[in-house]
């Protein structure tokens, strides 16, 4: 069996057209007790993301980064479940900002991790979460200039799985404390704009594992939809979020404009509504 | 969004799900020495009736049949139970061929104290011998999550060849908190914990001999590997001493080893890299820098250090970020 008639059943989120779901159907059902798998390549990860982008981003050209975005990621990610990701944008390459990140997993069954889109002065130049990677793969981000055009980084991740697959640890405590939120809020370094921490409880589970016996998919249940405002003046939204790590976790810097207070609202795919606010410390800080 | 299109998507989406693997740092062999090396697949005796086969300090490999993990038999006037079935049907048929010398008596049970592949791929094996699967409550619901992760993961670790026949075969007989399974005239005293090393640890008391099966809730000599809770883990370590036992059966280390003092390495560890990871947290430094200083002190003490510290200090970092 080719690898690539395995990457053919695909669940995207396309960026470019809006929010509809498309999906590309047609593949092969692989059995688990088919020929044995090879850990995928750079180039192989790089063929799957060739078979992809016009799904997500249609015939819309993506240039070489030049500089202006930047994604990091361990080179061996430690645990599969939790592999954080640092994506920076380069102010002086993008002088009028950036208005979307799209986050990429090419391995992943369903590889858009997730569309981060930020609010028109936010000023955000460094964002960093974690998410979930099942097998050797490129992590992608695609930045979108105010212009309209697309510009890519990359970065090859070894996920380590066996003991550590991407799966929920704690189930039971994921349930219960589901729809916790915290925030934190630092002081920026020298010369930069104060940082900001959003984490929230929940499973964020991918429904990407079945029963080997029932053959049954576990359901998906993540957070696909997030905004982050001060006051009403959007700073950070996120649309999908399968890939992103249970518990998710996002950190970022931003431009904090008068005194109006942090809200965030969260929803996720059973429709559940998750809300905070906590007053703006930074100036304090 | 709509959300029942999506999963009907997402669960047709998922068919091909999991195809990937990876070669794991976790379970990439040296050179092995365990059950494979001719008869050296030896039971050793711990107490009156009771066995244990020691595992190799390493991670799973083609080298060492994925003999890594202490399994354990407890012979009773009728019947015996083992304990966790190996992480191959090599180890697992190799096991059940040294056993077949010290008894006669055929296998009721066999208690999986875990979701890990060193301790459940061993599984069919012991259904063919019509022993009845033991596990915790959570451990169905674990493998679920995982078993296909799993089984194709291992394929990449360790060879077609060993992972032949491989199965997740998930337990029948469920412990909430406490069972008693009777081998005729011998009792063994089954408990589940709360999450610690995963959300499914269950260990096994043999009440004649005061022999303790601690599963992976104990690691000696090979550093031990969080998938649960590292809170949970520490905060039922006094619960774990005050069991009346005379000697364990850690998951992974010698065989047999005292009672309590068994627990002190692995605390000393876990208490290490928690009061690091707090200070990193406490000072706003990032997860990804944070895992890479937590815990070295550490370092000398253990084997598999480098494979498994920044994972452990990983999704403890995630873990107490919230306290
Ligand atoms: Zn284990």
């Amino acid at each position: 069996m080719q690898k690539q008639d395995l990457r053919t059943w695909r669940f995207v989120l396309p960026v470019a057209s809006g929010l509809a779901v498309a999906l590309l159907a047609g593949g092969t059902i692989c059995g688990l007790s088919g020929p044995a798998m090879a850990q995928q390549t750079q180039a192989s990860s790089d063929r799957i993301w060739d078979g992809l982008k016009g799904d997500v981003f249609g015939d819309k050209a993506i240039q070489d980064d030049g500089g202006l975005v930047r994604i990091e990621a361990p080179k061996r990610a430690q645990d599969a479940a939790l592999v954080p990701v640092d994506i920076s944008i380069d102010p002086a390459k993008a002088p009028d900002g950036v208005k979307a990140l799209t986050l990429i997993i090419d391995v992943n069954p369903s590889p858009v991790a997730a569309t981060f889109r930020i609010g028109d002065d936010a000023g955000i130049t460094h964002l960093a979460t974690r998410v979930r990677v099942n097998d050797y793969s490129y992590l992608r981000v695609i930045a979108e200039t105010p212009d309209g055009a697309l510009h890519m980084n990359k970065v090859f991740v070894k996920a380590s799985g066996g003991c550590s697959a991407p799966a929920v640890k704690n189930m039971d405590e994921a349930q219960k404390t589901m729809g916790q939120m915290k925030l934190r809020e630092f002081a920026g370094e020298a010369g930069k704009e104060p940082e900001m921490q959003l984490m929230i409880r929940h499973p964020n589970n991918s429904g990407l594992q079945r029963d080997p016996l029932t053959q049954y998919f576990i359901p998906a249940h993540f957070i696909q939809d997030l905004s982050i405002s001060q006051g009403d003046r959007p700073i950070l939204s996120m649309e999908g979020g399968i890939s992103i790590s249970e518990d998710p976790n996002f950190r970022f810097d931003f431009k904090a404009h008068g005194n109006d207070e942090i809200r965030v609202k969260a929803t996720d795919t059973e429709g559940k509504v998750f809300q905070g606010h906590w007053p703006l410390e930074t100036a304090g800080l | 969004m709509p959300i029942d299109p999506l999963r009907r998507k997402l669960l047709g989406g998922f068919a091909c799900a999991g195809a990937g693997a990876a070669i794991l740092p976790c379970c990439l062999g040296r050179a092995a020495l365990a059950a494979s090396e001719g008869a050296g697949m030896a039971l050793k005796p711990v107490a009156d009736g009771v066995y244990a086969l020691r595992g190799a300090d390493e991670l799973m490999s083609e080298a060492n049949d994925g003999a890594i993990a202490n399994l354990g038999l407890v012979v009773g006037d009728e019947a015996a139970a083992v304990i966790d079935s190996g992480g191959s049907l090599v180890e697992a048929r190799a096991f059940i061929a040294a056993f077949e010398k010290v008894t006669a008596r055929p296998v009721r049970y066999l208690v999986n104290t875990h979701m890990h592949p060193d301790h459940v791929f061993g599984n069919a094996a012991f259904r063919a011998l019509g022993a009845t699967i033991v596990g915790h409550r959570n451990l169905p619901r674990a493998l679920e999550a995982r078993g296909a992760f799993y089984l194709q993961n291992f394929r990449e670790q360790i060879g077609d060849a060993l992972m032949k026949g491989v199965e997740i075969v998930p337990p029948t007989l469920l412990v909430d908190e406490r069972l008693e399974l009777d081998l005729g005239g011998r009792v063994l005293e089954l408990r589940a914990w709360k999450p610690a090393h995963t959300d499914n640890d269950l260990t096994v008391l043999d009440r004649a001999t005061r022999t303790f099966f601690a599963g992976d809730l104990v690691f000696m000599d090979s550093l031990p590997t969080l998938d649960g809770s590292l809170l949970g883990w520490l905060s039922q370590m006094d619960g774990l001493a005050a069991l009346d036992a005379a000697r364990a059966v850690p998951g992974h280390g010698p065989v047999p080893a005292d009672w309590p003092a068994a627990l002190q390495p692995e605390r000393r560890y876990f208490e290490a890299l928690a009061r690091d990871l707090r200070k990193a947290i406490a000072g706003g430094v990032p997860m990804a820098e944070a895992v890479k200083t937590a815990g070295r002190g550490e370092r000398d003490k253990w084997a598999l250090f480098d494979a498994y510290n920044e994972r452990n200090a990983t999704a403890a970092f995630a873990e107490l970020e919230w306290e």
